[in-house]
């Protein structure tokens, strides 16, 4: 009693001791419960951006649909991009990473664990302030692109522009202290043996996109800057009465937006690459290979974007030098397609869900890679240029790519996040009703988009012919969408269920399975250490003179029993003092989730009025220095 | 001497919040992650600018028209003095020196609000040109470019003067020279990108 008074009046916020209930998921720095809130969250907004998705495709069932105002077109294909680029793919890379990367390394935490927590409660309150521009007198409208100066004030009246602006400003330094905190994770905190190339191909992409994110955020905040202070502060960046420039929107947009696609590409690249080799029993083929075409995707993703500007009138000369680099991007990927390809070739093949995913990803991949390349041939994308072709290419890269690699990694990795196994009949329908939908709804849009359909027009008249694949790809539409709800099922059934998965239900390769499931919160009770690539597969086969594998008789399965025992006579709840094994983990703070608030406060004070803003930045200045005087652990 | 006073070497084990396998801490690789972004985002400003320089409409000045290069080589030079006092700060900490650590960074806030306050002078001096933000897109693009590097230094002086109250407080041990040398980093690159915006923006001549 005697010690919480002397130690109470110290501080204006008691340290959190929660470990469970909803303080407990406010103030946690565990790199693996801040993956969950990514992901829970990120999988919420899929919901919705995949609800604004249908609503379109509901407006553009048959011609001239009356379900929607043009006005309310434009806000939903406007949010749908927005939300599906930054608050789904974005977060669930993110989700992935924040999880998976410490456990992968060897490691016991990420770098910075209240910045961490910072970052997914920034993402948060960005994600949240952009949609709650509904509620104050409609969303933005002017396309994810918000090209300028379309979007200036005198276009683009209201505060749905502000809100898209401030929203996106807000989530990128979420963005920007993930990748931070990635980047000095994995150089830092890697296991001893875990040399840079032994690292899992997912730690590998996840580096680069970190990389990427690094460079591109600051460039798109720069442009979103330009544009605030057009629509609120009278400067003049974008007007064209005074020479202001829509071409330098358009650069900064797409020097941001060209090594997006691959920060929204490469995390499902590098799951795929763990789970081929997993469902395939061999290793991945070419592993320093791919990782190379990883890393050159990384630099060649900044020298291509003028690929997406080819109809605004660069001339020949920039037009031809940015087909010829757009071109040459498609052989470091294809080099990954082919050595995707090549793992399976000869292997034991598993046809689990994670597996079709991933054999989807590849399959559907390929085809909007494909049609990529056929908008670098500058002629062919004067023709495609803002027509469904081009709606149909990049949803078979980001949905046939990302979002299948993503789920590819959901179906593999919940044994170790849930301590179960998703439902494996469940799980194929899923697969399969979406990989119908998906191509179902995109497929045609190839046709539809030659035939000269244009994008972003809320209706188009009878008899142009573009009817029935439009009613096709509406089918789809709704395919797709049961395929989400069987997902869902899926994971409310498997939360009731009781049936605990075996350790290592896949038989897998790397360290994340080598530890109790749901791993404790220090991950590793003694820190591995690493003698080869794929350690776990080592430890567990080797082979015989004939090539052939040999399960190693006192490996694996042994070593594992053996680390069951010993985290048992652990204080496995993983907190108090001693942690069990005198591991000291950081505690959780207020501080992260404080600031955020700040910052969200502080940008609606952008949006309204400046004292708003002020009171935002008093909590923000709060969270800080409270954070600042705050030891990480105690 | 140094080595007398500097506490035991603690070496983190595998798994220690402070193991780092590239020998680098933590905090200062991510300090330098930070800065490399910050690289993009004043290149991008300067690129704007760069691109906007010389547009405004006949008969509206252009920031060339305003500038005042005497006054504004004062100022930065100012600012780079503050970069002097900043090392001389880091040098007092490591030496386990709190009271020059203190006047070295109270002198290092001094200079750089000293440039600020330059930099407001300089500004309500250019709007009674008739060069404001709105009066062109080089104006435009000149203020924003000038104000974010004013922000910059604003947050590294309200940094620099925490850590001053820190230290007061006695709770900035001589262990903890990595708290200054991090600021210090931050300081010197809000400094060197003045360096590169006066070379660029204010003394590489131009027409209208």
């Amino acid at each position: 009693m005697a010690v919480a008074l002397t130690r109470a009046p110290a501080r204006p916020f008691a340290r959190p001791k929660e470990e469970h209930g909803f303080w407990s998921w406010i103030s946690t720095v565990d790199h693996k419960r801040i993956g969950i809130l990514y992901g829970v969250t990120a999988f919420l907004f899929f919901i919705v951006g995949g609800s604004e998705a249908l609503m379109i495709r509901m407006q553009l069932a048959a011609p001239n649909g009356k379900v929607l105002t043009a006005d309310e077109y434009n806000q939903l294909f406007t949010m749908h991009g927005t939300t599906m680029v930054f608050l789904v793919i974005m977060p669930l890379a993110a989700a992935f990473g924040n999880y998976f990367v410490p456990l992968l390394i060897g490691a016991r935490d990420v770098a910075f664990p209240r910045l961490n927590a910072f970052g997914y409660w920034v993402f948060l309150s960005g994600g949240l302030l952009l949609y709650s521009s509904f509620l104050f007198g409609g969303a933005p409208n002017g396309g994810w692109f918000g090209y300028a100066p379309q979007t200036i004030g005198r276009f683009s009246p209201g505060h749905g522009i502000d809100f898209w602006l401030v929203g996106l400003i807000i989530t990128g330094i979420g963005s920007l202290t993930a990748a931070a905190n990635f980047i000095v994770t994995t150089l830092n905190l890697r296991a001893p043996g875990m040399t840079l190339m032994r690292m899992p191909v997912f730690v590998w992409m996840n580096l680069v996109v970190s990389f990427l994110l690094l460079f591109a955020i600051p460039i798109i905040t720069v442009a979103l800057f330009e544009l605030y202070f057009d629509r609120n502060f009278g400067s003049n960046f974008f007007n064209a009465n005074l020479g202001g420039d829509p071409v330098l929107w358009q650069h900064l947009f797409w020097l941001f937006g060209h090594p997006e696609v691959y920060i929204l590409i490469l995390p499902a690249m590098g799951i795929v690459s763990e789970v081929l080799p997993v469902f395939s029993r061999k290793p991945l083929f070419g592993y320093s290979v791919v990782v190379f075409s990883g890393i050159a995707i990384g630099f060649m993703g900044w020298g291509v974007w003028a690929h997406h500007m080819f109809a605004v009138g660069l001339g020949p000369v920039a037009n031809s030098a940015f087909a010829a680099s757009t071109m040459f991007i498609a052989v470091p990927t294809g080099v990954k397609i082919f050595n995707w390809l090549a793992t399976t070739w000869g292997g034991d093949l598993r046809l689990k869900t994670p597996m079709l995913f991933a054999l989807g990803f590849i399959g559907m991949f390929t085809i909007g890679g494909l049609s990529g390349v056929t908008h670098a041939v500058v002629p062919a994308d004067y023709q495609q240029t803002d027509t469904y072709y081009i709606v149909a290419h990049f949803h078979y890269v980001l949905f046939g790519g990302a979002i299948f690699g993503l789920f590819a990694g959901a179906y593999y990795w919940a044994p170790v996040v849930t301590g179960k196994m998703l439902d494996e009949t469940l799980g194929k329908i899923h697969f399969w009703l979406m990989l119908i939908g998906f191509n179902l709804a995109f497929g045609p849009m190839h046709i539809l988009g030659l035939q000269g359909q244009p994008r972003r027009t809320y209706q188009y008249p009878k008899g142009m012919g573009w009817d029935f694949w439009n009613a096709v790809s509406t089918i789809g539409a709704f395919t797709i969408a049961l395929s989400i709800l069987t997902f869902t099922i899926n994971i409310f059934k498997t939360m009731k269920s009781k049936e605990r998965a075996p350790q290592d239900p896949w038989d897998a390769r790397t360290l994340e399975w080598t530890i109790p499931t749901p791993p404790p919160e220090y991950n590793f009770a003694e820190i591995p250490v690493v003698h080869a690539r794929d350690d776990f597969w080592h430890r567990k086969y080797t082979e015989d003179e004939q090539g052939r594998l040999v399960r190693i008789p006192s490996g694996g399965s042994d070593e594992t029993s053996a680390l069951h025992e010993q985290h048992a006579d652990s204080d496995d709840s993983g907190h108090g003092d001693g942690h069990g094994h005198g591991i000291h983990m950081p505690s959780p703070s207020y501080f992260p989730a404080l600031a955020s608030v700040g910052i969200m406060i502080v940008g609606y004070g952008a949006i309204y009025h400046w004292w708003i803003g002020a009171i935002g930045g008093v909590i923000l200045l709060a969270g800080v220095f409270g954070w600042g005087n705050e030891p990480l652990s105690e | 001497m140094q080595t007398a006073i500097a506490p035991a070497p603690h070496t983190p084990a595998p798994g220690d919040h402070d193991y780092s396998v590239t020998g680098i801490d933590s905090r200062k690789l991510g300090m330098w992650g930070f800065l490399a972004s910050e690289c993009l985002f004043f290149g991008a400003l300067i690129s704007s600018h760069l691109l906007y320089r010389a547009r405004a409409p006949q008969g509206v000045k252009i920031p060339h028209d305003v500038y005042d290069i005497p006054y504004t080589s004062v100022s930065s030079f100012v600012l780079l003095m503050s970069s002097l006092t900043m090392v001389l700060a880091l040098a007092a900490i490591q030496r386990g020196d709190h009271h020059r650590l203190r006047i070295w960074l109270l002198a290092t806030a001094f200079l750089g609000t000293l440039f600020v306050g330059g930099q407001v002078y300089e500004v309500t001096v250019f709007t009674h040109e008739g060069l404001n933000l709105s009066s062109s897109v080089a104006a435009s693009s000149f203020f924003v470019l000038t104000g974010f590097h004013g922000v910059h230094v604003t947050v590294g002086i309200l940094w620099l003067l925490s850590l001053a109250g820190i230290s007061l407080r006695g709770k900035l041990p001589a262990e903890n020279h990595l708290w200054v040398e991090i600021a210090g980093l931050y300081w010197h690159f809000v400094d060197v990108v003045w360096i590169l915006i006066f070379t660029v923006v204010y003394l590489v001549p131009n027409k209208h």
